[in-house]
Formats: structure tokens, C-alpha cells, sequence
């Protein structure tokens, strides 16, 4: 651990060529993807929607720290170099380490999500980074889910940005099983299986208003929830 | 490195059905589904592939020796075990059993059989984990479904590491005249366990009418059944040469390694059905999980050893 640590200090450092920076973040996700498949034998399934090179935005339920992660590994490793993960800065930046594999490995979209301190608008720099070619994962729920409740209300700024680039398809994807793999306070993942659902591609339509989108959003994404008995509890 | 001639003998042997399937496969999707059309003949297809991927995988863990096999089903019951509390209702509270039962249980059981101390390995899961794990997830104080909890954890470690470690702890029988070759009983288990499921799917297709149980497992037919349990049987028997048996008792075994592949898979599938799942997983494409296709291997192999070790092995104590 102490190891890592220094490795990111090191690589942190802006003296360090750029070659070396960039190598290391790829041998970096190569690992990182192993781990995951290891842990989750993730698999990825399009229902009623196909992959695309088209600028994309992928919205979906937020458990884990991880979940970018999953989704970025089932799209087809062409999407993925230019598929980014709109991230928290208040998350990533934290400690060199987690810079690094927020910006570097994974080229985040840093947003902060403080209203009071920020400098930037989270919005302008996600049309920033679509303008810029990009497709984008983003968890509208804006924070992790850790209730028994399926979804967290979802947050405005996903309509925003759509109306603003209404050229853009929205692709709502479900993850499931994450959050039992690693439950919040844990540090050790238990090993099972996850999916990573893709839905039919959605737009805002003409004229529709914010709570009409947002809710119909969310039924998107819980279309996608697989259903399973074997609950004891039902 | 030395690889018995018998061993070699039957690698070649699988090799060459694999290759006369891949051919009957190749044949039948020109003729029929030349564009993908026929989904029995694309899973079908699959499904060989899939095979020639574990008679490899098996291959070189046999040429590997001891540590080959114990590796590659302590794999196996890793990837088991992840099927298999994908479906429990293992949650939070449950967390550091889970991360026991993967990073201690399973290692540690897989060690016991590598250093042969088959006093430990036969009792380490079924009474030291049976009692202890219970504990651990007690510890947290969520009482909601606890005994469906640890009863379901339990299950899934007895099947998914217990029973599947007695593959390989059959390297640990010392059987007199047999000795260095009892990577060829594993052979002999895993051939006859899975051309009985090969043979019940072939049989049932051909002449299969009634169904055996329909509610568990609509595809299993009672022809399907008798057809396949006989010519496992007979093929079990007629390799008796790489075995320590006789003609007759390689037969014998062989059907009792059939019949209870058999209803291990029917108890497998009563459990999908409960959980209202297909397969277990998704990760061998034809076949579903790694479960669907060890079910049977799973139900046989400990009283398969526990006969062996009996009626052949030296090693009981006095």
C-alpha cells in the first residue's frame, strides 16, 4: 500500500514525461480490468440498442465505486478510449493516487460537486468534453446508493445537458449486483457476478419539461433492473 | 515431466471425437444454417468449442501434474462459489463470511488435499466452517433470515468447494500397482460424468418421450435417462485398462457415477428454478456457468473417491 502510494506521489509529479505517465496509466487499467473481470466475470448486454461509434451519454445507477469501471470494460475497447466517466473532484482528488487513476487512467471528467466553493459549472465541462468528441458515463443520482430503495431520485443537470447538445443519444444502463460485491465501509470484494445492462437509446423531445424527462428516465433504468425471485423475504 | 501411455492413449482418443464433432458440426451448420439461422445448431457449435476449451484446460492440468489439477479445480471452485452466492441472499451482515469462504476456505481446503492430510480435508468444511462461519456472520447482530443465510452459505461451500475438492484428492488414493497414475481416475470420473450428460441430451433427442421431471428440468426425458446412464455404463467399463478395476466393476462404477451426475443435475436445476434463473452464469458460451457443467462431476466425485479409497486404497488406517 505504502508502495502505491509513493508510486503516485511519483506520478503525480508533472516532471515526469508524459510517455512514462501515460504507459504506466495503461498497464494501470489493464490490471485494474483484470481485477474486475476476476472479481465480477462482468458481462454486458444491449437490449434493444446496439454499440456505436456516436457521441453517447450513459446514464446509470450508482452503488460502488467501481461501476464506471464495469461499464467501461463491456463496451467494445474501440468506444472505450473515447467513452469518459463524469466523476466527482471531491472523490478523485483527494490524494495523488486517486488523481492519477481518476484523470489519467480513466480521463475523468472532474465535476465538483460543492454549489458553494466550485470555480467551474459541472454542465460546461461535460459540453465541454462532448464538443471535444467524448461520450460520457454519468450517474444522475449524483452520490452513491446505499439504501434498499432500487434508485435515488435522479438530478436535473442530465436534461440540461441534453437539451443543450439534443443531437446527443442517451443510453440508460443498469448495473447490478456491484454494491454486494463491495458494500460501502468495506475494503475486501467478495466475489459474484455482475451485468451491465444497456436500454434503448432516449432523447428529451420537443418541448417536454425537466420533471417529465427525468421521470421518464427513470423508468428507463429500472426497466433494466433484472427480476429475480428466490428473496426470502417475498 | 512423464505422461503415462494410457493417459496419452486417452487424450488422443478425446481428441479425435472432438474432432469428429467439430466436423459433424461444421457439416450440419452448411447444410442447415448456413447463416446462423438454426439456434439449436449455433449452440450446438458453441457448446464444441466450449468442450475443446476443457479438454485443453484438462489436458494440461493433467500433463501438469498434481499441481495442475489442484489448480485448476481450485479455479473451478472459485468460479462455482461466485456463481453460486450470486443467487443466495447473502447481504451486508454476511460480508465477512463471504470473505472467508473465498480467501480462507477455498485456499485452505485446496492446501489440505495438496499435503494429503485427509483427516483434516474430509472435515474441515462439514464440521470447523459448519460451526465457525455461523459465527462470524452472528457477529453482526442482523437477525432478519439468519438461518437461510448461513444455511444457504453453508450449501454453497459443501458443493462448491467440499465436494468439487474430491477431484483432485483423488491423486491422494495409494492404490497398490496403480501408483503415478491416478490422474487417469480423474480422467475416468470426469469422462464418464460427462459423456452421461452428452449421451442422456443425444438419447433424449433421438427417441426421448416422456418427461422425467418436468417441472425441473423440461428437457430430461425418462429414454434420455436409461439411454444414457447404459451407454455411460458401457463406455465406463470398456476402460477398465486405465483404471485399477476389473471390466465388470469399472462398469459398475461408472453407473454409479451416471446415476448420481444424474440427480445432481436435477438438484442443481430445483435450485434455478427457485431462483427463477436459466444458468448459473454466463461465462462458458453454450453451456452457461461453471455449475451447469460441473453439477454433475460435483455430486459424484466425493463418494466416487470414498468407494475407491475403501474397496482399493492401502491407506486406511489400522
Amino acid at each position: 500500500m505504502a508502495a502505491l502510494l509513493a508510486a503516485g506521489d511519483v506520478l503525480a509529479d508533472k516532471t515526469i514525461s508524459a510517455f512514462v505517465r501515460r504507459t504506466v496509466a495503461r498497464a494501470f487499467a489493464v490490471v485494474v480490468t483484470l481485477f474486475a473481470r476476476f472479481v465480477t466475470a462482468v458481462r454486458g448486454t444491449w437490449v434493444g440498442n446496439e454499440p456505436s461509434r456516436k457521441r453517447r451519454i450513459y446514464f446509470a445507477n450508482h452503488t460502488s465505486h467501481g461501476d464506471f469501471i464495469l461499464i467501461w470494460i463491456v463496451l467494445p475497447p474501440r468506444l472505450r478510449r473515447k467513452t469518459r466517466p463524469v466523476a466527482a473532484s471531491d472523490y478523485w482528488l483527494k490524494s495523488k493516487l486517486r488523481s492519477f487513476i481518476g484523470r489519467d487512467v480513466f480521463h475523468a471528467v472532474l465535476i465538483d460537486r460543492n454549489k458553494e466553493t466550485r470555480t467551474e459549472d459541472p454542465i460546461a465541462l461535460m459540453q465541454d468534453a462532448v464538443d471535444r468528441g467524448a461520450s460520457l458515463i454519468l450517474f444522475p443520482e449524483g452520490r452513491r446508493n446505499d439504501t434498499d430503495a432500487p434508485l435515488l431520485p435522479l438530478k436535473a443537470g442530465i436534461y440540461n445537458l441534453a437539451v443543450s447538445r439534443p443531437h446527443i443519444e442517451l443510453v440508460p444502463v443498469w448495473i447490478e449486483n456491484l454494491n454486494r460485491v463491495m458494500p460501502r465501509g468495506e475494503f475486501i470484494p467478495v466475489p459474484l457476478m455482475c451485468t451491465v445492462t444497456f436500454g434503448p437509446t432516449m432523447q428529451v423531445a420537443e418541448g417536454e419539461a425537466v420533471d417529465a424527462f427525468i421521470a421518464r428516465a427513470r423508468d428507463a433504468l429500472l426497466a433494466l433492473k433484472p427480476a429475480r425471485n428466490g428473496s426470502a423475504a417475498s | 515431466m512423464n505422461i503415462h501411455p494410457d493417459l496419452l492413449n486417452l487424450l488422443m482418443g478425446i481428441g479425435a471425437i472432438l474432432v469428429v464433432a467439430s466436423i459433424a458440426g461444421y457439416v450440419l451448420q452448411q447444410r442447415f444454417s448456413p447463416d446462423g439461422s438454426n439456434s439449436a445448431i449455433e449452440n450446438l457449435n458453441e457448446r464444441i468449442r466450449a468442450w475443446w476449451v476443457m479438454a485443453v484446460l484438462l489436458a494440461i492440468a493433467f500433463i501438469g501434474g498434481r499441481a495442475g489439477v489442484i489448480l485448476l479445480f481450485g479455479f473451478c471452485s472459485f468460479a462455482a462459489l461466485r456463481e453460486f452466492l450470486t443467487l443466495t441472499n447473502a447481504r451486508r451482515a454476511d460480508h465477512w463470511s463471504l470473505v472467508a469462504a473465498f480467501f480462507v476456505v477455498l485456499p485452505y481446503q485446496y492446501y489440505l488435499v495438496w499435503v494429503n492430510w485427509y483427516g483434516m480435508y474430509s472435515i474441515f468444511v462439514p464440521v470447523y466452517v459448519f460451526l465457525l462461519l455461523p459465527i462470524v456472520s452472528a457477529m453482526r447482530g442482523e437477525t432478519e433470515d439468519y438461518l437461510v443465510r448461513i444455511a444457504e452459505v453453508q450449501w454453497a461451500l459443501m458443493i462448491c468447494i467440499f465436494c468439487a475438492s474430491f477431484v483432485p484428492a483423488l491423486l491422494n488414493l495409494d492404490i497398490p500397482g496403480f501408483e503415478g497414475r491416478n490422474v487417469l481416475l480423474i480422467a475416468f470420473l470426469i469422462v464418464v460424468v460427462q459423456l452421461s450428460d452428452v449421451l442422456q441430451y443425444v438419447w433424449g433427442k433421438l427417441i426421448g418421450k416422456r418427461k422425467i421431471a418436468p417441472r425441473l428440468s423440461p428437457s430430461k426425458t425418462v429414454e434420455g435417462f436409461v439411454g444414457g446412464v447404459l451407454s455411460a455404463t458401457l463406455i465406463g467399463a470398456c476402460l477398465w485398462w486405465m483404471t485399477p478395476f476389473t471390466f465388470p466393476q469399472a462398469g459398475l462404477l461408472a453407473f454409479i457415477i451416471a446415476i448420481l451426475g444424474f440427480f445432481g443435475g436435477l438438484v442443481m436445476s430445483a435450485i434455478k428454478r427457485d431462483r427463477g434463473v436459466k444458468d448459473w452464469g454466463h461465462v462458458i458460451a453454450g453451456h452457461g456457468g461453471f455449475i451447469d457443467r460441473l453439477d454433475s462431476v460435483v455430486f459424484s466425485a466425493p463418494i466416487f473417491f470414498h468407494l475407491v479409497r475403501y474397496f482399493w486404497s492401502v491407506d486406511l488406517p489400522a
